[in-house]
């Protein structure tokens, strides 16, 4: 007979590990993967219940084919890209919003800034395009990263692997013949960042018009939207006009005594 | 002697009739079959091109983007809590579970986490909505391979649930009830009761469907042995959700990673099916629903008071970091790599949605099936269009 439906294991055993026992499989998972790689393994963190990995660019296919062999991550999530250059069209919100913070501070409870983690250890030696530029976990030296989630189904740990990519012509070879799954990614990475993956057999648009130019998930690329009409979600906190202001605010500024008279 | 007689000639014509015919089908060119981007079975605006040769697929491709809206360029120019706006339209028939992976990965980030209640309500509206998805789902499928009536019963009971959440979040699809460190509100007077016998209503729809549809010989047949997709390939496809459980894989987020939603205090199963093929996607979810319904009265009866909002700051400053958060949705495994430089919006966010990676199979599986094939492939993969194209 097959089992039609999983054993009545109690919940709570498969998620009781705490955080030091989950991180030491975390870095055997790891030290595994270095042992796989030898140098093509250039950095790993193991950070708050996950794993990042930075591996070197030409190392990115055989890495592929270790976590599938050797790491049983038997199943794919996602393929994709980061382009860590500062945003042409930051978010709007920015500017309105440091008013109203500096208005609604004593409101502010601590800010969840403050236990902020040392994001990123410094890439020693990089001398390119990325200096001064925050690149998050794990960054990158170069402007752009390729960006693999794998997950094993049976050991339930899933990591994160990085590339960093040429600025002028991001390639990267192809996984899709080992992740099925990887084809339409790296297709809809393509058309999205124009990285090219080299042995894929179908590169081609899957989201955006036949022909469509540009990169629009590139952080030069302007959000058109924006460009035209800007965002519609600042009227919200905008100020108000002169006149008004003070109306508003006189009946605020002796709330006390109307309180009392209107008892 | 006489010459042939007519019988002989009239056998010869049959003969060379026959032969004719044979050679004629031998010589059959490929077809190209368009179906979409408009077939009720896609859900929305998917296009499948099959190259046929005669009833067969000899090979598939799958045309999407008709619904691409760019959310993932858009997040980028948004706070936090205006994100939530969006990720509730990607699978719009269970949003509410859209919004809880994208603030849970924010509140890793910022480290902080909601009270119980507000973590028992999330993991209702989640199962609720996996209810209202599913649920329709099951009357859905029977309507693609022939059977009229389940979709009415599949969508008279689905309207109860979205009642309820639409009581609690003012919101009949898209709630938008979740919010960082808590949640909008709390349940209105009298809901949990009426949920209650809303979920009491629900299994018995179940039980309905089960007869109706699951035991029915004409759907077993239009279901069983079509489609099967392989735990191996499944898995390296990234297919997830009740579509790799009916593979034999017995892998589910809600158990197998640990969350801060309450799925871990619950007495509950993963359903799994050895099969593989249509009727076992089907029969897997329809367990699903019913085990779903048994969770959200566990969590009604174990309701605990308290605060429904965690203290956040007024403004919403996620810390520098990355993180990634996946749930085991209504359509299979959503997550959100969320890449944060200090700022109110993200500075890339990733969403991984389901259905791109289960129809991502799509062409692999349909080769070798038969016309009619494709529809029963189609509704049992179960995917909604927000979720392939985002």
């Amino acid at each position: 007979m097959s089992r039609l439906s999983s054993a009545d294991t109690p919940t709570t055993e498969v998620d009781a590990p705490e955080e030091t026992p989950v991180d030491t499989a975390r870095q055997e998972l790891v030290e595994r993967l270095a042992a796989e790689l030898g140098d093509g393994l250039l950095e790993s963190v193991v950070d708050n219940g996950d794993v990042w990995v930075r591996v070197r660019r030409d190392a990115w296919r055989a890495t592929a084919e270790a976590c599938k062999a050797a790491l049983a991550m038997d199943y794919f999530c996602f393929l994709s890209g980061i382009d860590w250059m500062p945003s042409a069209s930051p978010n709007p919100e920015e500017s309105v919003s440091t008013e109203v913070e500096g208005v609604e501070d004593e409101e502010a409870d601590e800010p969840a800034a403050e236990p902020e983690p040392e994001p990123e250890p410094a890439p020693s030696g990089a001398a390119s395009a990325t200096e001064g530029w925050t690149t998050g976990v794990a960054g990158g030296d170069t402007r752009f990263q390729v960006l693999l989630r794998l997950y094993s189904t049976t050991s339930h740990l899933g990591l994160t692997l990085k590339a960093d990519l040429d600025d002028a012509d991001p390639r990267v070879a192809s996984i899709a013949e080992v992740y099925g799954g990887a084809d339409w990614h790296e297709r809809e990475t393509w058309e999205m960042y124009g990285f090219t993956f080299e042995g894929h057999q179908n590169l081609s648009h899957i989201y955006l018009p036949s022909e469509f130019e540009g990169f629009p998930l590139r952080k030069d690329y302007p959000l058109l939207a924006r460009e035209v009409k800007p965002w519609p979600g600042i009227v919200d906190v905008e100020l108000m006009p002169e006149g008004l202001e003070d109306a508003a605010i006189a009946p605020a500024g002796d709330a006390a005594d109307t309180a009392e008279s209107a008892e | 002697m006489t010459a042939v007689t007519d019988r002989q000639r009239m056998a010869y014509i049959a003969t060379q009739a026959s032969e004719a015919r044979v050679n004629v089908e031998l010589q059959t060119e490929d077809m190209t079959l368009n179906l979409g981007p408009q077939h009720p079975a896609t859900h929305g605006t998917l296009r499948v091109v099959a190259k046929l040769n005669g009833e067969q697929v000899i090979d598939a491709d799958v045309v999407c983007g008709y619904m691409h809206r760019g959310y993932e360029k858009l997040t980028e120019v948004r706070t936090y809590p205006q994100v939530t706006t969006l990720i509730n339209r990607i699978d719009w028939l269970s949003s509410f579970a859209n919004e809880v992976p994208f603030i849970l990965a924010a509140e890793k980030l910022m480290d902080i986490e909601a009270p119980p209640r507000a973590q028992y309500i999330r993991t209702m509206f989640f199962e609720m909505a996996r209810i209202a998805n599913i649920g329709l789902f099951l009357g859905e499928m029977a309507l693609q391979v022939g059977a009229l009536t389940p979709a009415f019963y599949a969508f008279r009971d689905r309207e109860f649930v979205l009642n309820q959440i639409e009581a609690a979040t003012g919101g009949r699809f898209h709630p938008n009830y979740d919010r960082i460190g808590g949640l909008k509100e709390d349940l209105p007077k009298g809901w949990v009761a009426e949920t209650q016998a809303v979920m009491k209503r629900l299994r018995e729809f179940c039980d309905e469907l089960e007869g109706l549809v699951a035991g029915n010989v004409i759907f077993e047949n239009r279901c069983r042995g079509v489609g099967v997709i392989p735990a191996e390939v499944g898995k390296a496809y990234g297919v997830s959700g009740a579509n790799i459980r009916a593979s034999g894989v017995d892998w589910d987020l809600r158990r197998d990673e640990p969350s801060p939603l309450v799925w871990k205090d619950l007495d509950w199963k993963v359903w799994t099916h050895p099969d593989g093929d249509s009727f076992a996607r089907y029969w897997v979810r329809l367990q699903e629903v019913r085990e779903a319904t048994l969770m959200v009265d566990q969590m009604l009866e174990g309701l605990p008071a308290g605060p429904i909002q965690a203290k956040v700051p007024r403004i919403i400053k996620v810390p520098a970091g990355e993180a990634w958060v996946h749930t085991d949705n209504p359509l299979g495994e959503m997550g959100f790599y969320i890449v944060s430089q200090g700022g109110l919006g993200p500075f890339r966010c990733k969403i991984r949605s389901a259905s791109f990676n289960n129809v991502s199979v799509l062409p692999w599986l349909l080769r070798g099936t038969y016309v009619p094939d494709i529809i029963t492939i189609l509704a049992s993969l179960y995917f909604i269009l927000g979720d392939i194209d985002r």
